[in-house]
């Protein structure tokens, strides 16, 4: 994120959005738009006083970037979370118990389009703030539609994996291996699953209420809870899938 | 219908919990008698239940943790006279419950006394000393603090309703695996403290937020005081380490009631995955505890002092230093697993060169007393009476991180009596000295002194006369958690401890007639300046109690020490800053969804821990639900008008003016 926005940005760190949806002024939109971070051109030292940022010159930040950081902390901490189920996986996965091994237990098939579907995701979530930003309420739900599809999509691939493995007796009772197998996987499942309910209330939500400040906060808690369980998934398809077929 | 729920899961043969129970019960049906008869439910409703003020927040936190230090002494008793009773003699406890006695004691002591203390002293100081007027998530704060809550009741429903674990306060598998501890013992702590740890994690982020983005005008980060730099460090170690406490029970609860194989000792299972996971989060846990206690002190030693505190730049590296090392020294907690040389030596090392980072605190509250106007307060015997125990506890801490050393007393009595040392002397003594020095600023008016001083000296005593003997008995081969014990050589020594014992419930019956004799003459004891103790940082600015806002016009920090200089000004001009520009007031309204949300998780343990599979769904949905129409609130502040903020405000600088005059007549503070 950056780093709140400059002087003339509005309440909520966005650009001062007027009523017909254009920036305050001819100046705050050529920087929003053509250069939004000024790479380059801030000046450096002693940072130039930005109102709401939270920096200690100017009294607490605003709303939004609380909201953000707030959240960041959370999939900090949620991300603490997966790292355990990852070293469980690292600690058992030649733990097998005469059971199958890693590399029989994986479908790169599959995987290749659980992966896609979520990348795909993440794309057309990304597209919905985008259109949130834009207050266009229409192209804001249909995204997020495409989005939860989408989810819905790799869960039920994920499903069918479990239900077919389970069919051949490959359960996570058989070994530590297992265990830890389901387990890591499973755990990023339910936080699909999770993310997929506030979607959905999410979408009530935007239909209901429209573009409040509280509503685009939490928009953007979304984007970034379901970018995280991306870069998740991209950490299980690699360790898991990938490395394990090879083994 | 009922899971495994059923009339045997009351302890009917068992007098001790059962009377227990009847007389807990009896109490609380009393208590909320006396409330409906009273008609206090609206206030207590609309006041406290529902609120999302710090303050009230913090409080309630407070008295969490006292109730539950209460129950978890009480447990503390049975065990020294139980094990005085039990040489070469059966003793008043079946092995069964004795054990259930050890694992509740710890368990409540740190994760529902304790810890709710000190998150109650974060949520109530952060935002004053910062300046602000809330933490970051006001109604988020409220649902953490009654998570913990709902944690603490799960706990103590374990008492009448079936059975606590047995497998001390950190349930290590293969023996907290079903196989081999099939009841129900097990899942009430996995659910309490599951619960209760989503709460702490819920505050920890709360804090980290408010500190890194909520502070007032020129409250840069050379300019906090240090208890807002300790609670930093502390959340921070929240947020890296709970999840960890997170993950590994959950991974115990998917073996437990899924046959998973994380950590058993069959099928792959590796249950020394689960000593090291939970103590990558258990050591962190104890720096949790012990920064903010730190924090307490050195806000005592500068005030009591009349000094700035000294080295103030080396209190907060050291700070971010423990905050760091703390993270790399799990394995001392077993150093008998056999890692070999290279790797026990590895954090040999690193756990000694945590006490490099606390030997710098120590030298500088000594600095800070030097030279300085020492006003022995109550506050301030407990912050010597602090230091001298805390630097034995961290000394006996650096022998057991000598590997070798290390294989000789792992988990005897001198183990316990090393982690007692730090965490009573260190962490209760704060909480109790931090009582004493903001009990002022909560409820306007200061705690009785006479009775202050002998608590102090009662748990000063107290506690050297019990927990020395530890560290003999440890020495001569008695382990920790034994429930019957053969050789009689020890009895001198136990018996001794029983006399510590009985000194330290003096000091608990000091400390609640002070509360009661404080209580009764508040209006002699009323503090009617909002700075009683002459204090420097910003909550002192305030009157007593703060208004729910705080601060009618958020402060202009101008340098270290804020209301230190603020108040120097005062002083030298002889006059107040000019009244300031009153504007109206934005503040978040009140909201049930914090006790909602409790309630159906409580509600949601229960049902896992006795196998009510129906009653859990239903509670999972509710709880959801009520999130749902929260989320669909369409208030979510309401504004202090002018008029009020005003007549607030005037009143404050009325009572600062009267201040000022007796000052300016006396030359000092009165
Ligand atoms: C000066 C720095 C410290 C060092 C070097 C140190 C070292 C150790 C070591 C090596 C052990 C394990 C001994 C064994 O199991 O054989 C231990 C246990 C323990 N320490 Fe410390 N410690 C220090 C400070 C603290 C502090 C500040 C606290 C709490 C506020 C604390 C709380 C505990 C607890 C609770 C245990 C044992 C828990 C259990 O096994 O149930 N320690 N310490
Ligand atoms: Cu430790």
């Amino acid at each position: 994120m950056s780093d709140g926005g400059s002087p003339a940005m509005g309440d909520n760190g966005s650009p001062a959005v007027g009523d017909g949806g254009l920036p305050a002024s001819v100046e705050a939109l050529r920087r929003v738009r053509e250069d939004p971070h000024r790479l380059g051109h801030r000046p450096h030292g002693p940072r130039e006083v930005v109102a709401g940022a939270g920096h200690g010159a100017t009294g607490p930040a605003n709303k939004r970037v609380i909201v953000g950081y707030g959240f960041w902390i959370f999939l900090l901490s949620d991300i603490i979370v997966f790292s355990c189920f990852f070293a469980a996986f690292a600690v058992q996965r030649g733990a097998t118990a005469g059971g199958p091994a890693v590399a029989q237990i994986v479908d790169l098939n599959r995987v290749a389009f659980e992966t896609a579907a979520l990348l795909l995701s993440s794309y057309t979530c990304m597209l919905s703030f985008a259109a949130t930003d834009a207050r266009n309420r229409l192209w804001t739900q249909l995204f997020l539609l495409a989005t939860g599809v989408l989810g819905l999509g790799f869960l039920l691939l994920e499903l069918q994996e479990f239900a077919e493995l389970a069919g051949q007796g490959i359960t996570p009772q058989r070994s530590g291996m297992l265990t830890s197998f389901f387990g890591l996987v499973g755990l990023h499942g339910v936080h699909v699953a999770a993310g997929l309910l506030w979607l959905a209330t999410m979408m009530a939500q935007v239909q209901l209420k429209g573009f409040r400040p509280e509503i685009i906060h939490r928009l953007m808690c979304f984007n970034l809870f379901w970018h995280a369980l991306d870069i998740v998934w991209i950490g299980i398809f690699t360790i898991v899938y990938l490395m394990g077929s090879g083994a | 219908m009922l899971g495994k729920l059923g009339l045997s899961a009351i302890p009917f043969s068992e007098p001790i919990p059962l009377i227990t129970s009847i007389i807990v019960i009896l109490v609380a049906l009393g208590v909320l008698g006396l409330i409906t008869a009273k008609g206090w439910w609206p206030y207590l409703w609309r006041e406290w239940i529902t609120s999302v003020d710090h303050k009230r927040i913090g409080i309630m936190y407070c008295l969490l943790g006292v109730v539950m230090l209460i129950r978890g002494f009480a447990d503390a008793i049975m065990m020294r006279t139980h094990q005085a009773m039990a040489i070469d003699a059966p003793g008043y406890l079946p092995p069964e419950h004795y054990n259930q006695i050890f694992t509740a004691h710890g368990t409540i002591m740190i994760l529902f006394g304790a810890m709710p203390l000190v998150l109650g002293f974060m949520n109530f100081l952060v935002p004053l000393q910062l300046g602000v007027r809330d933490v970051a998530f006001p109604t988020f704060n409220s649902v953490g603090f009654w998570l913990t809550a709902s944690g603490a009741l799960l706990v103590n429903i374990s008492l009448f309703v079936g059975e606590f674990a047995r497998t001390g306060w950190l349930p290590y598998p293969p023996l907290s695996e079903t196989t081999y501890t099939p009841g129900v013992g097990v899942d009430y702590y996995l659910w309490a403290v599951q619960i209760s740890g989503v709460g702490t994690l819920i505050t920890g982020i709360n804090i980290v937020t408010t500190v890194l983005k909520m502070r007032c005008r020129g409250m840069s980060y050379l300019r906090m005081p240090v208890f807002c730099w300790t609670s930093l460090a502390s959340c921070l170690l929240i947020v890296a380490a709970f999840p960890v406490l997170t993950a590994t029970l959950a991974m115990l609860t998917l073996d437990r009631y899924l046959d998973f194989h994380y950590f058993t000792h069959t099928a792959g299972g590796n249950p020394m995955m689960f000593v090291n996971l939970v103590w990558a989060w258990g050591h962190p846990e104890v720096y949790i505890l012990v920064l903010p206690a730190f924090g307490i002190f050195s806000e005592i030693f500068s005030t009591f002092s009349g000094k700035p505190l000294f080295g103030y730049r080396s209190m907060v590296a050291a700070t971010l230093f423990i905050c760091v090392v703390s993270l790399m020294v799990w394995l001392h907690h077993f150093f008998t697993m056999g890692a070999g040389a290279a790797v026990n030596t590895f954090f040999g090392i690193s756990s000694s060169i945590i006490a490099v980072g606390t030997g710098v605190k120590v030298y500088n509250w000594i600095f800070t007393m030097y030279g300085g106007r020492v006003r022995f307060e109550v506050p301030m015997l407990w912050s010597m009476g602090f230091i001298f125990t805390f630097v034995i506890g961290g000394l006996t801490g650096v022998l057991l991180a000598v590997p070798p050393a290390d294989f000789l007393v792992h988990n005897s009595m001198f183990l316990v009596a090393h982690f007692h040392n730090v965490i009573v002397g260190g962490v209760v003594f704060a909480i109790f000295a931090g009582m004493e020095f903001w009990f002022p600023k909560a409820f306007g008016f200061r705690l009785h002194e006479g009775w202050g001083k002998a608590a102090f000296w009662c748990a000063f005593i107290g506690f050297w006369v019990t927990f020395t003997p530890f560290y003999v008995l440890g020495l001569l081969g008695m382990t920790r958690r034994l429930q019957h014990i053969n050789f009689p050589e020890w009895s001198p020594w136990l018996y001794l401890s029983v006399v510590g014992i009985a000194i330290l419930i003096l000091g608990v019956i000091a400390q609640v007639m002070q509360l009661v004799v404080s209580i009764r003459d508040r209006e002699r004891l009323r503090d009617v300046t909002g700075d009683l103790w002459d204090g420097r940082s910003l909550e002192w600015a305030t009157p007593s109690p703060p208004p729910f806002f705080n601060f009618a016009v958020l402060p202009d920090v101008e340098g270290e020490e804020a209301y230190w200089g603020i108040k120097l000004r005062a002083v030298e001009t002889q006059q107040l800053a000019p009244e300031p520009d009153y504007r109206p007031i934005e503040m978040p309204v009140n909201s049930p969804v914090g006790i909602c949300t409790a309630f159906f998780a409580a509600v949601f343990g229960f049902a896992m821990v006795w196998y009510i599979w129906w009653l859990a769904i239903v509670a999972l949905v509710a709880a959801f639900a009520g999130f749902v129409v929260f989320a669909w609130r369409d208030v979510h502040e309401f504004e202090v008008p002018v008029r009020e903020v005003a007549r607030v405000d005037r009143a404050r600088r009325a009572a600062r003016e009267a201040l000022l005059e007796r000052m300016s007549r006396h030359g000092a503070l009165p």
